[in-house]
């Protein structure tokens, strides 16, 4: 277990989410890739931890990289409640006004 | 070398399973698919000798997808009968665009000079984590806070169709609580 | 902070923890049968227990239409096998197969499972009833959840770790915990009936939809499922050991028998309340949960932390 092997996995979770997070038509699964890419962005900084620079300070990005998935999630889910009750559609095509 | 084992059987769990969420034609197997990703990689982060953090992970993510199922079959309606089913767009983009992040991102861990390990890790991390947020890194803490609250508050209101006026009556006097399925308090 | 004065014993010992969890959700079903058979005016009932295993291993499993096998049997299994992991920390006197750091974050992470297998367990049959099992158990563990986290930073608090041994050895020339947070511990064990689906919390396998989350199970799944809920039970009931009633202390006999003891009594009172509290509706306990209990384990914390740090 090296710094670059930890790495190399964090990139392919990341790379994976990122399909998944473009190429996904309902919200729940953008989500879902949505977060599997900060699942990677959580292994590398714990590798970046771990193998550079193991001080107690560096633990704080982690806890924050948590947050920020709880958060995103529970937006997530209050949009896709909010679409669905609107709309009666759960597909990101068809939320084209979030964009304007 | 039973670490490195332990740590690539785990990266593979952890990248097939993650492939797995968008190939799966169940709903609920995709969930579980991303709950048992997230296990792994809390395992390797309990490798990384990160405990605290390693099982909050896992905590957290599996009460998350817990939830993230229901708002799939919520949404979805699909059966455990496997429909087939494929609900994307502009696939061949997003193929070539994550293979290319992971050249890009996989060949700069493999390519840069990373430097030496500065210190050690303190003798119990946790307790340390825990005076770091409690002095220096309090203000990070108090605005992650802050940030949750927000999100709480901003999310009942996206979601939630009923105000306490459809509760309590114009003038917010009700007695009892006028709902269709009770359980949001005061009965 | 790990340095708790424990003997971490060899992984062999391993089995030997399990064969003690298992002895205690025996006698966990033992006591239930016997209540059951006393309150319907029979005599003895626990003589029955060894036949209804047989029974179940030897019946012939059931499926149903499209069900989803792997997701079904994941739950089962994970339920049977969760348990273990979870006593992993406990120490047993001054032993203990695990000194790990968080030890307290270990039996949340591990009770949190029991959210995903029972609504797998729900899912994976493919039926109505069961699903709705399933639901029914998310909405018990959106109410309980909060609060036993809470409940369990309480002891954590008071020790200053998150060390089992560590908090037990806290209690050892002191109060124990449950004497002066005994709200914490009533919330503890609230959480240990609704993780282990028992009890006000068994809504999710109740019988006014024909046995919920296990109404399709057969044979050794309904074995594995069933068993899973009193090794929970048995698992909670050991972990408040060393949290609130101060591990091993107690007179003459040697710690470890003061650990099974202590675990034995608040087993028993678990086994004996569940047909004393009535079954929570998802639904009200939902209120209960989040304008009673929260609020009350959240005084409850801060009242340890100011005494605490009164204390020094």
């Amino acid at each position: 277990m090296t710094l670059e092997a930890v790495l190399v996995v964090a990139a392919a979770l990341f790379a994976v989410g990122l399909y998944g997070a473009l190429s996904q038509q309902v919200i729940v699964m953008v989500m879902m890739g949505l977060e599997l890419m900060i699942n990677g962005v959580l292994l590398a900084a714990g590798g970046f931890w771990w193998f550079l620079a193991p001080a107690p300070s560096g633990q704080v990005l982690l806890l924050v990289i948590l947050a920020a998935m709880t958060v995103e999630m529970a937006m997530g889910f209050a949009i896709a409640t909010l679409l669905h009750r609107r709309r009666g559609t759960d597909m990101t095509d068809m939320a084209q006004e979030l964009s304007q | 070398m039973l670490i490195g084992i332990a740590f690539w059987v785990l990266a593979v769990i952890a990248v097939a399973t993650g492939l797995a969420v968008f190939v799966v034609n169940s709903m609920a197997r995709a969930t579980y698919a991303l709950a048992v990703s997230f296990i792994a990689v809390g395992v390797q982060i309990l490798l990384l000798q990160q405990n605290y953090l390693g099982l909050i992970t896992i905590l957290m993510m599996v009460m998350e997808m817990a939830v993230m199922a229901v708002y799939m079959v919520m949404f979805m309606g699909m059966n455990p009968a496997l429909m087939p089913m494929d609900m994307t767009h502009g696939k061949k983009t997003a193929i070539a665009t994550s293979v290319g992040v992971f050249v890009l991102l996989a060949g700069g861990a493999l390519l840069i000079p990373w430097p030496q390990r500065r210190g050690s890790p303190p003798a119990d991390l946790t307790h340390a984590l825990g005076l770091e947020i409690m002095g220096e890194k309090m203000l990070v803490m108090a605005v992650v806070g802050a940030v949750m609250v927000a999100t709480i508050v901003a999310g009942v209101v996206l979601a939630s169709h009923r105000t306490r006026y459809d509760r309590f009556g114009d003038d917010l006097r009700h007695r009892r609580v006028n709902d269709a399925q009770p359980g949001g308090g005061k009965q | 902070m790990t340095d708790s004065g424990l003997v971490t014993v060899s992984a062999g010992w391993a089995v030997v923890a399990g064969a003690i969890l298992c002895s205690l959700a025996v006698f966990a079903i033992a006591l239930d049968t016997g209540l059951t058979a006393r309150a319907q005016g029979a005599r003895g009932g626990w003589t029955t227990i060894a036949g209804r295993f047989a029974r179940l291993l030897r019946q012939r499993r059931r499926t149903t239409v499209a069900a989803d096998t792997m997701l079904w049997r994941a739950g089962g299994v994970g339920m049977f096998i969760g348990a273990f992991f979870m006593v992993a920390v406990i120490p047993l006197g001054q032993w203990t197969l695990a000194d790990l750091d968080v030890g307290v974050v270990w039996l949340n992470t591990i009770d949190v499972l029991v959210w995903a297998l029972v609504w797998l367990t729900g899912w994976g049959a493919n039926s109505t009833y069961s699903l709705i099992g399933g639901y029914r158990f998310l909405a018990h563990g959106l109410a309980y959840e909060l609060p036993l986290m809470f409940a369990l930073v309480a002891p954590a608090i008071a020790a200053g770790s998150l060390n089992v041994g560590a908090v037990a050895a806290a209690q050892d020339d002191d109060l124990w915990f449950v004497v002066w947070m005994p709200v914490a511990f009533l919330i503890y064990l609230i959480g240990v009936m609704g993780f282990s689906v028992w009890g006000p919390f068994a809504a999710a396998v109740a019988t006014d939809i024909t046995g919920g989350a296990g109404t399709e199970l057969s044979a050794v799944d309904r074995l594995v499922f069933h068993a899973g809920r009193y090794l929970f039970l048995a698992a909670g009931a050991a972990f408040s050991v060393p949290l609130f009633l101060g591990g091993g202390a107690g007179p003459w006999l040697p710690d470890w028998t003061w650990v099974l003891i202590k675990t034995l009594a608040v087993l028993a009172v678990l086994v004996w309340s569940r047909r004393k509290i009535p079954l929570m509706r998802p639904d009200r306990f939902m209120t209960i949960g989040w304008t009673l209990l929260l609020p009350a384990i959240v005084v409850q914390d801060l009242v340890v932390s100011v005494l605490v740090v009164w204390k020094g």
